[in-house]
């Protein structure tokens, strides 16, 4: 993909900083994720034993 | 799809999310969650956290569906016309898939936390907010803050069911306090925003009924919410310094109600000073429930 012919430095800038805070928000949500699943099994293991 | 080159950076995005608000949700919900547990509630730290991070988003969410939808009228009210969409910032649609894919994702996220319970309710206060308040009654009658008032009055009551798994009598008056919070604080609001709300052909109370109308409903309410604040002394869900602090608060919520009853018409002094106590009033009551359950895990 190429960028749109009209894209002032501004924009791409902004762009970036939009790609970045998506990024970090799946990440934060897949790790959030992962944590509570972690702890949900460790809370079943713990009421099991 | 709005093919012009957009300005937006992620702190426009967050702006949708109405923080002032939230950080209100996640205060509330965050009473709620320590009153269940100092009921006998069980539950990881972990999952308390990631749920009240659930519930806040969610309430982010209803925030970005209202602004998408209220474009049009946040573009002529002083008030909301800096917002992101109004400013060109965000286009409508961006904020439309935005608000409906967090509410989705905090729903998701509270089911797989706590329980499905607190997630239906989560759910249930998303819709309420945007489809019943944003879509519904915002324009068609000035009862739009009383009814809608609903969705801001249940995130205790979703965070009480995040830990408890259930919604017991207490939660719902935390609910009640907020419920009957709303309709004075906003109108007091819209006392001295009136010209706001009309031009933006909100059908807000004052330009409905008229300012000695809505003065006198303010002052009733005031007086329905200053018994329910008290409330939670009778059940046991606040002590003795909680009904001292609702007490007095309520008594100074009353006399301040008193004086928008008795203010001149137009004046706009009464109703601001009441908009501003209505907020330290609510943030004093639940701070007080929150002091006496914190001091409670430590006596």
């Amino acid at each position: 993909m190429s960028d749109a012919p009209d894209l002032s430095p501004e924009a791409k800038k902004k762009r970036g900083h939009r790609n970045l805070a998506i990024a970090l928000g799946l990440i934060g949500f897949v790790a959030i994720v992962y944590l509570v699943t972690i702890l949900k099994i460790s809370g079943n293991i713990g009421a099991a034993g | 799809m709005d093919d012009k080159p957009s300005f937006a950076g992620p702190k426009d995005y967050f702006a949708l999310l109405k923080p002032r608000v939230m950080s209100l949700v996640i205060f509330t919900a965050f009473v709620g969650m320590i009153a269940a547990i100092a009921d006998g509630a069980k539950v990881h730290p972990g999952l308390a956290a990631v749920s009240l991070l659930a519930i806040a988003v969610g309430a982010g969410a209803s925030g970005a569906l209202n602004m998408w939808w209220d474009a049009d009228i946040d573009a002529v009210m002083a008030r909301t016309i800096g917002r992101p969409i109004p400013r060109g910032l965000v286009p409508k649609s961006e904020a439309a898939g935005f608000g409906m894919l967090l509410s989705a994702l905090s729903v998701a996220l509270l089911a797989l936390a706590s329980n499905y319970v607190a997630a239906g309710l989560l759910a249930f206060t998303i819709f309420f907010y945007v489809v019943i308040y944003s879509m519904w009654l915002k324009r068609s009658t000035p009862q739009n803050i009383v009814i809608g008032g609903a969705a801001g009055a249940l995130p205790p009551v979703v965070a009480w069911a995040a830990v408890a798994g259930h919604a017991p009598l207490d939660a719902w008056i935390l609910f009640l306090i907020i419920f009957l919070w709303t309709p004075p604080h906003f109108w007091a609001l819209a006392l001295y925003r009136e010209g706001d709300y009309a031009r933006a052909g909100v059908p807000m109370m004052p330009n409905v009924a008229g300012e000695a109308s809505t003065k006198k409903q303010i002052f009733g309410y005031s007086i329905i919410l200053a018994v329910a604040g008290v409330a939670p002394y009778a059940t046991g869900l606040g002590g003795l310094a909680y009904l001292a602090i609702s007490s007095a608060f309520g008594a100074g919520f009353l006399m301040l109600a008193w004086r928008v009853l008795k203010s001149e018409p137009q004046s706009k002094e009464a109703p601001k000073q009441l908009f501003a106590f209505s907020i330290l009033y609510l943030f004093a009551l639940f701070a007080a429930l929150l002091a006496e359950d914190i001091a409670a895990f430590y006596v």
